[in-house]
């Protein structure tokens, strides 16, 4: 087996995340498929470091997760307070920009 | 290319990779075909932890344990929260508000993935350098890491350290929420429960007379009908309330049943001894 078949799992991974955005109304559903897709990435840059014999492509995966790691508190948190005034999650129903 | 690169991995690693990478997709697609969000976060952390050995396989170990530790540890732990605060139970709407999107989507999506592939496959990647020399070159694969993040890299790194600050601070300043009025005292509380009227004393405790005393089994009245007062309104608005008046009904009948049976035994005995 070669590594490339890595990048295949990972362009699928990413192309299933992509459908999950497109698909789902739950905005939590959606959040997933957005970090599903980040990973996704993360996969194609650790074997990328790997084939090409450097750790610049680790470097780049682990600035990723921090990044997501942000994302995810502060897209969580206004998730929670969408819910809060809405009393629902759907993506659908947060509409308008104010209440 | 070097002397390094090879063309294939071995065995044992090809193995794993169609084995878990079955995991890993049958797991993605889980995660956006279930339709309660609790199934969904539980596949995602499979599919994360899938993604965390493969890490480990390409040689990134530093970035295999933080997969673990950052990914399925804290990120999906904080989505498992926010999904409890939002309501479990709480299912996706199927109805369509744009007609046909959900087939327009799957094609955007197949016509996205045969382009990534072929993408893919056009490219000649036939040979791979290994990350043996690279992870040899400080003396190991967190150390190698390290030289990178703290001299190459080192004004990204401090970048995210802004970052992840500014994170927190939105996050705690988005869910924060501003009390604009004093809160009530318990005697001012008292005060208006005597003004209004209704329910002086405390609400009745539940499973009386019922035969079980569990917070969601309301207590019966006295003709065997439940009372709703007695169940807390969180389980009430949530229809989790057992109703057990049926059973302790029934329980009463058998109970009867069986005492007349007997009562109708000892008279036919009487009556044979006689």
């Amino acid at each position: 087996m070669n590594p490339v078949n890595y990048l295949y799992l990972a362009a699928l991974l990413f192309t299933i995340g992509a459908v999950g955005v497109l698909i789902r109304r739950n905005a939590i559903v959606v959040f997933m498929c957005v970090e599903l897709m980040l990973n996704a990435c993360n996969l194609a840059f650790v074997t990328f470091s790997r084939m090409h014999g450097n750790l610049d492509g680790q470097i780049i995966a682990f600035f990723t997760m921090v990044v997501a790691a942000a994302e995810v508190v502060v897209g969580l948190a206004i998730i929670v307070s969408v819910f809060r005034s809405r009393h629902s999650a759907s993506v659908d129903d947060a509409s308008l920009m104010k209440l | 290319m070097s002397a390094l690169a090879a063309y294939a991995t071995s065995t044992g690693e090809a193995f794993q990779f169609w084995v878990l990478g079955t995991v890993a997709v049958v797991g993605a697609l889980c995660t956006i075909l279930m339709r309660k969000a609790v199934h969904s976060a539980l596949c995602l952390a499979g599919t994360m932890i899938v993604l965390a050995v493969f890490y480990l396989a390409n040689g990134a170990y530093f970035l295999g344990i933080v997969q673990i530790v950052v990914y399925t540890g804290a990120i999906m732990m904080l989505f498992l929260f926010v999904v409890m605060l939002v309501g479990v139970t709480a299912a996706d709407s199927l109805k369509e508000t744009i007609k046909g999107q959900r087939w327009w989507a799957a094609a955007c999506g197949l016509g996205f993935g045969v382009l990534l592939f072929a993408g893919i496959g056009n490219a000649a990647l036939t040979e791979f350098a290994g990350l043996g020399a690279a992870n040899a070159a400080h003396g190991g694969n967190v150390e190698g890491l390290a030289a990178l993040i703290f001299t190459k890299y080192v004004f990204a790194f401090e970048i995210t350290g802004a970052l992840l600050i500014t994170a927190s601070v939105g996050a705690m300043l988005l869910t924060h929420r501003e009390r604009t009025e004093r809160a009530r005292t318990q005697r001012e509380l008292a005060e208006q429960r005597v003004r209004d009227g209704k329910h002086l004393p405390p609400l009745p405790a539940p499973g009386v007379y019922a035969r079980h005393n569990a917070v969601d089994v309301p207590g019966l009245l006295p003709d065997g009908t439940p009372s709703e007062l007695t169940v807390i309104s969180t389980l009430r608005k949530r229809g989790q309330v057992r109703d057990v008046s049926g059973e302790a009904l029934a329980d009463l009948k058998a109970l009867e049943q069986r005492s007349s049976e007997r009562l109708g035994r000892d008279r036919d005995e009487e009556e044979a001894n006689r």
